[in-house]
């Protein structure tokens, strides 16, 4: 399974974070700050796979962010790094050509993609097309509640004139 | 989430800081800000809740603890609309886990979530449960759960959550799922026609089976059928492939279901199987697309495993080998990777081993790879295939590797080559060689359990006895031997030297004068050997040497009042005994044989090989504890660089508190790895005495300066023996630390130089790899060591630099907190054949750090004032100092970046200077410094530092006297050589003690 999902930029920012194991706030710092060391260190041209603490972490960089996954050892390297790529397809086809800036300040939608990815650590989807439908129903409901919500503060703002 | 208006404004901010600290003044009063408003209920909108709990997760995400607020998270989960609740639901699952108090507060709400109708609303309360669930959750919603699974009324959006979420329930109590009444459902499961709802199950499954495969036997066939529709891309929807591969994901976890059981039965399904495992193993190319390849190799993989596995027949074990060996010898370094750790796991299969052994050259290839993660691989694959046909060329190709491997590495490298060696040494007088090369190689890393084992073969072998000792003796003409080496070769020279005394510089007083001239470098702990070693020499010089006599008597007599008691009775014990002649010979008289046993490594070992099983998974599960065996506690690869005292492999090496207590003892100073940073990787050459023993902190750190000068540069000229080099390493490095561009090392083939930029608690090395000759340098490496202070980040240098080229590579320095510690260049290269290594301390220095800054006396007094003593403002009288006029120590404070303040001190003898130190912890702290000398004796004045911070005013007090102290001039070590600390202040360790055999000795008295 996924232990955990870590997405930091080159200068070792975190953008984002999941943990689907239990660590304490002490041990989710301690793992951030000691995994980027390893991986920010690590050249162009190696394996995509890190042996760490006994376990994996499978990470790809794309442009200046590095998406990072944390699985056990006998788990599938490789499909592991292509969910992180089907990932971040989706969060690419969501913002259309996604970059840093765009997971720095909807990292709310990142948080949101990743759930209708994974849950429990195991892939969820592996449609994009699906999960881009329900994203999409979920902004939906949020713009309808949004919309709801003015005309409301609208008639009281009117009645109260 | 358009229109929070907020949340943008204040991630701006945060990116507009300048610094840390500016960060954390602004999440501070962000804090604050929601505290407030968390607190005053009735102005508190939704809108507004949600707005403060997303930016508290951003500041969560930013690293800072966030303890409050968490009620008002969980409290959305209960709001009535969507967006409040989408927000409660996905930021408690990030700020919390399954073990906070709050969450069970949340389940009652959560329940009614997943019971109700709203389709949206349950597929939040599925998705928290499923992330952060515990076991509170398991017992209570487990039922529900199951009921959404299997109900015909749930959309798949709904079912293939809560397949997920009724994992994570089982995963936490195994109970929530009672495998008689599910098997049947989790079998109707499998036919599922929806992709994400199948994908989902099948994670489901794999989780199951591995907990008890036999309730879930009727999922076997179905497995078989989802990998038929998959593999012969039978209607499956356009939205589910990848890159044309029909659900990876799905194929790979429906083989790792199969793997879970034991064997295939019905021969139809083994038939089908076979089939498509066929079908992948064959069909498999490898493509110009990334994507695609990682896909379809992810699947092809994981048929390796399911064939290895199921044990198939001959031929298609053979052709996984076959692919195995075209995978471990391919350039792209991931199927490398896979291909080497699946050759090591088919290690488990008979009849393979001799394939593999066709591949040994090519994996020791990839023992030599730039990427650390191959290089382990290749190493567990080589230890894997060893057997007494080849253990000679593989431990020599370990032993050759240990010389330039990294030192996170050295540990498991040299136990590796250590067992091996015992296991399948070919002959006896090899085995002594290789241990001796071992200590010799990597002193630190070899446990006593090693040496004392190649004694316990010399005592019990006479006919390995003068060989041993002779190999002992030349050993001992080294100049720098690790202290192992002195314990194990004092042994065997006390034991068996006089076998050697015909021979020239092996006579009794010459073989006590090469050994006592180690003494004073030895911890605590070897000094007893040595003793009992005296005694022995003295007892067997023939014929009787008085000169001897007289100088090992002097050596008891000094030690007679030592505080260690084990010293003290030996030397009194001995000195007594040296004068009763033939009671003397008795009880000195050569060891008894050992009784024969086993050897503790490998027990360990075989232990662990004992239990091997069918069952691939179980298989792949031993990797571990036999990596486990050897790495006790996995090395952080990280920025931090490897402990340097590394625990012993004895059985306490799983003992957490044996690690801790070799662990330096912080004194309550902030900086209590004063030296284990900086001489971590140095410390191998050095002797580990001197290390330990100054393992202090800042009380013991005085002598710390010099000892880094001078001992630096001798790992760095015995590791380049092979080449002259070029100029005095430690004298450009001081060059270096005052300019910021110039050549940092040289040798006939190689020039490095090196230019710096420096801005705030930033920096950008280059450095310049230049090759001086028409071939090319090959086999180019560089890592950089860093210490604990210092975030650094080299850009890789190419494997090759060509004839006559010059190659850049910038290196990115972060200051993260006050040290002197320095970083480390851990580089070597081939020319031709040979071999050339060295490790340049890189001048990223402290005072890169700091900028000038010049204050006027309305400035600087009052500051000077308020800082009030120690620890923010130290004072130290400091002698020794080289004598230079206060013009000329002005311009050396100038160079160093502290500003000198002319005028500001009325008394013409002194000076005062300031200057801006830079840290990611410290942000911008304004340091001043006054220097008041004696015009009398210009070798010593007195030096006050103060600053805001403790351990900054603490490291640049000493970086100032170290620059007063060693003023740069080369080499020449400035101060005397560190001595030996007091015997006191090594605790001696009782368990090392009782199996050392000169503490057997010394017990037979």
């Amino acid at each position: 399974m996924i232990h955990f999902v870590l997405l930091v930029s080159r200068q070792g920012k975190v953008r984002l974070t999941k943990w689907y194991s239990p660590y304490a706030q002490k041990e989710r710092s301690k793992v951030i700050r000691e995994l980027s060391g390893v991986i920010l260190n690590r050249g162009p041209k190696l394996c995509n796979f890190v042996e760490w603490r006994g376990y994996k972490v499978v990470y790809k960089r794309y442009a200046s962010l590095y998406f990072c996954m944390c699985i056990d050892q006998e788990d599938n390297e490789l499909e592991v790094l292509e969910i992180i790529h089907h990932y971040v397809e989706i969060l690419d086809r969501y913002f259309g050509s996604v970059c840093e800036l765009d997971l720095i300040f909807n990292f709310h939608k990142a948080y949101y993609i990743l759930d209708e990815l994974l849950i429990a650590g195991e892939l969820q989807e592996s449609s994009k097309k699906t999960v881009a439908r329900i994203i999409s129903a979920q902004d939906q409901l949020v713009e309808a509640a949004k919309e709801e919500a003015s005309s409301i503060s609208n008639i009281i703002a009117q009645a109260t004139k | 989430m358009t229109g929070m208006r907020g949340l943008s404004v204040f991630i701006s901010d945060i990116r507009n800081c300048q610094n840390k600290e500016a960060e954390r003044l602004r999440v501070d009063k962000e804090l604050g800000n929601i505290r407030t408003c968390f607190k005053n209920e009735k102005v508190l909108t939704p809108y507004k809740k949600k707005k403060y709990v997303w930016k508290m997760l951003y500041i969560h995400m930013l690293g800072y603890d966030v303890d409050f607020g968490h009620m008002e998270a969980v409290s959305l989960i209960s709001a009535p609309k969507y967006p409040e609740k989408q927000v409660g639901y996905i930021v408690t699952s990030c700020l919390l886990n399954e073990n906070h108090d709050f969450l069970r507060l949340a389940i009652n709400t959560v329940r009614n979530d997943i019971i109700g109708r709203n389709e949206t609303f349950q597929c939040l309360a599925l998705t928290l449960v499923g992330n952060i669930g515990g076991r509170d959750f398991a017992e209570s919603l487990a039922p529900d759960v199951q009921k959404l699974l299997i109900s015909s009324s749930c959309r798949p959006l709904v079912r293939k959550k809560a397949a997920l979420c009724l994992l994570r329930l089982f995963r936490k109590n195994p109970d929530a799922i009672n495998a008689d009444g599910w098997a049947d459902r989790m079998a109707q499961l499998l036919d599922e026609r929806d992709l994400g709802v199948l994908t989902s199950s099948t994670s489901l499954l794999v989780s199951l089976v591995s907990n008890n495969h036999e309730a879930y036997s009727s999922c076997l066939p179905k497995c078989v059928k989802i990998l038929e529709r998959l593999a012969r891309n039978q209607d499956v929807p356009q939205e589910y492939t990848y890159y044309g591969i029909p659900s990876p994901w799905l194929q790979v976890k429906a083989m790792r279901a199969l793997q879970y059981f034991p064997t295939i039965e019905d021969p139809s399904t083994r038939k089908s199987l076979f089939e498509v495992l066929q079908r992948i193993l064959m069909g498999t190319d490898v493509v110009k697309n990334v994507n695609k390849n990682n896909a379809s190799h992810a699947v092809l993989f994981e048929a390796l495993s399911l064939v290895m596995h199921l044990d198939a027949e001959k031929e298609m074990m053979s052709q996984c080998v076959a692919l195995l060996g075209k995978f471990i010898s391919v350039r792209e370094p991931n199927i490398r990777y896979l291909g080497l750790e699946n050759m090591t796991r088919m290690l488990m299969v008979t009849d393979v081993q001799d394939i593999i052994k066709k591949h040994q050259s090519q994996i020791i290839t990839s023992l030599k790879d730039p990427d650390i993660s191959i290089r382990r691989r290749a190493l567990d694959l080589l230890y894997g295939m060893c057997d007494v046909s080849n253990a000679k060329d593989i431990v020599e190709e370990l032993l050759q590797y240990l010389s330039t491997a990294e030192f996170s590495m050295r540990e498991e490298l040299s136990l590796k080559a250590a067992i091996l060696a015992e296991k399948f040494a070919p002959d006896l007088s090899w085995y002594v060689d290789v241990i001796l090369q071992l200590i010799d190689k990597a002193g630190d890393f070899v446990s006593d359990d090693i040496w004392f084992r190649v004694v316990q073969f010399v005592t019990n072998n006479e006919d390995l006895q003068p060989y041993a000792a002779s190999k002992a003796r030349e050993y001992l003409d080294k100049t720098a031997i690790h202290e192992t080496m002195v314990k194990v070769s004092a042994y065997i020279l006390g034991e068996y030297g006089h076998l050697l005394a015909r021979q020239p510089g092996c006579s009794a007083s010459e073989l006590f004068n090469i050994l006592h001239e180690k003494l004073p470098r030895v911890s605590t702990p070897t000094i007893p050997i040595l003793l009992s070693t005296y005694a022995k020499l003295l007892m067997h010089a023939q014929p009787p040497d008085p000169e001897l006599e007289k100088k090992i008597w002097a050596v008891f007599k000094k030690y007679e009042s030592c505080i260690d008691v084990e010293i003290q009775q030996r030397a009194v014990e001995y000195f007594e005994l040296s004068k009763k002649g033939a009671a003397f010979m008795d009880v000195l008289a050569e060891m008894p044989k050992f009784p024969e046993r086993q050897s503790s490594l490998i027990k360990k070992a075989e232990e662990v090989e004992d239990t091997a099983d069918q069952s691939a998974i179980k298989l792949r599960a031993q990797q571990q504890p036999s990596n486990a065996l050897v790495l006790a506690d996995p090395q952080p690869v990280s920025g931090a660089p490897p402990p340097l005292k590394v625990p012993s492999v004895s059985g306490s090496t799983q003992n957490p508190e044996s690690v801790a207590r070799s662990l330096p003892q912080p004194n309550g100073t902030p900086s209590p790895d004063l030296l284990s940073d900086l001489l971590g990787p140095l410390a191998i050459e050095a002797s580990p005495g001197d290390v330990s023993t100054e393992q202090h902190g800042p009380i013991g750190a005085e002598g710390v300066p010099e000892e880094v000068g001078g001992s630096a540069i001798v790992p760095v000229e015995e590791q380049t023996n092979t080449v002259e080099v070029i100029g005095n390493i430690a004298e450009r490095f001081h060059a270096l630390c005052l300019k910021d561009s110039g050549v940092l090392y040289e040798d006939p083939y190689i020039q490095i130089g090196i230019k710096a930029e420096w801005r705030g608690h930033q920096g950008r090395l280059v450095l310049f790899l230049g090759n001086k000759n028409t071939s090319p340098l090959t086999s180019v490496q560089t890592l950089i060591l860093p210490p604990a202070h210092l975030r650094l980040e080299l850009s890789p240098v190419p494997d090759t630099i060509p004839p006559r080229a010059q190659v850049q590579s910038p290196l990115e320095v972060m200051n993260i907190r006050p040290s002197r510690d320095v970083a480390v260049l851990d580089f070597s290269y081939m020319f031709g054949t040979k071999l050339v290594s060295a490790k340049l301390r890189i001048p990223a220095t402290l005072n890169k750090f700091l900028q000038p800054i010049q204050l006027t006396s309305e400035e600087f007094f009052p500051q000077w004032r308020s800082l009030s003593g120690p620890p923010l403002k130290l004072q130290e009288v400091v002698r020794g100092v080289r004598p230079l006029a206060l013009p000329e120590m002005a311009t050396l404070f100038n160079s160093f970046r502290v500003t000198i303040c002319p005028g500001l001190d009325p008394n013409p003898n002194n000076l005062v200077a300031s200057s801006t130190f830079y840290s990611e912890s410290t942000g911008a702290m304004i340091c001043l410094a006054r220097i008041e000398t004696d015009p009398a004796d210009r070798t010593q004045l007195r030096l006050t530092v103060g600053s805001g911070d403790p351990t900054l005013t603490f490291e640049l007090k000493e970086f100032i006297k170290e620059q007063l102290i060693t003023i740069p001039m080369g080499s020449r070590a400035l101060v005397p050589a560190p001595t030996p600390a007091p015997p006191v202040a090594q605790p001696l360790s009782p368990a090392a003690l009782a199996d050392d055999p000169g503490a057997l000795l010394a017990g037979l008295l």
